[in-house]
């Protein structure tokens, strides 16, 4: 790819994902006073998480053992609380664990 | 949860705190960008400058994945607008969360970090947020997004796969640990929640809607389900209040 191609590329990806998030920001500068408007604003952003989350972390790793593995791990530390870097370091490690074992015992 | 407080306001430092857990995560995820964005024959500063103008896991993945195509520059355009319309919502909530310091102006440059996870931290952060707590929370997650990315591209592809691979799931650990926890304590946060995950598997496993593109699936499911909870359950001032 040329590099003149890439930049016009990352010009248009660029602007395009900058003014997506800026035009709404600036724009909206009033608090929502309706109580089904703003009851759909807050809860926004745990749908969006939710939905971008499942099922899509079953496959974000080597095999869908593994995932669901480190996926469980994810949940019971979240159950109690624990920190964001804890449970996505109990993700990692729970993900970890189970691709060793799959080396030595193969399940697909 | 220490974020949840209702604190006065919190500050630049707090911020910078409570992003460092993001910064963590995101090293991971742009690490596996890096690495993708240079297999695809991105050099390793092209990989950089996109993670630099783009600041988006999704997006940059389509959008690397045009340029090695040749895609349209329209398509280039669609492409971010479908998988990145989930910042417009989330702008527009964040709006609602912003105390008297963030200023239209500040509004410019808070913009460009508006991503998944800050924006998720921010809202968690209590009733308000201020202009310096946002700030103070992109710096150590645009460190790590720009690191990372760095990183995967020079030595990603000497890593074994299998650290790649646990690495990834990471930053849906993250996503769980910011939902799950809210979930216990509010219903109508649970049900909508759960309301997303169902239609999300939906448009995932049933075969009519696999023309979806997944940009655009998940926010179909998240503005369906919270449109029925703003229907079903409006939230009453005091609820909405954070105070846990």
């Amino acid at each position: 790819m040329p590099i003149k191609t890439f930049f016009i590329y990352l010009a248009v990806m660029a602007i395009t994902t900058y003014l997506i998030r800026m035009i709404p920001f600036v724009i909206f500068d009033h608090k929502i006073e309706n109580k089904r408007v703003k009851a759909f604003f807050d809860y926004i952003p745990y749908t969006v998480l939710s939905a971008m989350t499942f099922p899509s972390v079953l496959y974000s790793t080597g095999s869908i053992w593994s995932a669901a593995a480190g996926c469980l791990v994810a949940l019971i530390l979240a159950f109690r609380n624990r920190s964001l870097l804890v449970v996505a370091i109990g993700a990692c490690l729970g993900t970890l664990a189970v691709e060793a074992g799959l080396m030595f015992l193969p399940l697909g | 949860m220490e974020r949840q407080t209702d604190s006065p306001r919190l500050g630049f430092k707090s911020g910078v705190m409570h992003g460092l857990p993001i910064g963590m995560g995101y090293l991971s995820v742009s690490f596996s960008f890096g690495v993708l964005a240079v297999s695809l024959g991105l050099s390793w500063w092209q990989a950089l400058l996109v993670s630099i103008a783009n600041v988006t896991s999704a997006g940059q993945v389509a959008g690397v994945g045009i340029m090695a195509a040749g895609g349209s520059l329209v398509e280039m355009a669609i492409s971010q607008l479908v998988i990145n319309i989930r910042y417009s919502l989330m702008a527009i909530s964040l709006s609602q969360k912003a105390d008297d310091s963030v200023t239209k102006l500040s509004r410019v440059l808070m913009a460009y970090g508006i991503t998944d996870e800050i924006f998720g931290v921010a809202s968690g952060s209590g009733k308000s947020f201020s202009k310096r707590y946002f700030l103070g929370l992109m710096v150590l997650p645009l460190l790590g997004w720009f690191l990372g990315t760095f990183l995967g591209a020079i030595i990603g592809s000497v890593l074994p796969q299998i650290l790649i691979d646990s690495l990834s799931i990471g930053i849906y650990g993250m996503f769980i640990a910011i939902v799950l926890p809210v979930a216990r304590k509010k219903k109508g946060v649970a049900i909508t929640a759960a309301v997303a995950v169902i239609l999300s598997l939906v448009f995932y496993y049933v075969p009519v809607f696999k023309v979806l593109s997944g940009g655009f699936a998940t926010i179909i499911s998240a503005v369906v389900a919270a449109l029925i909870g703003a229907l079903l359950l409006p939230v009453d001032d005091k609820e909405a209040a954070h105070a846990d």
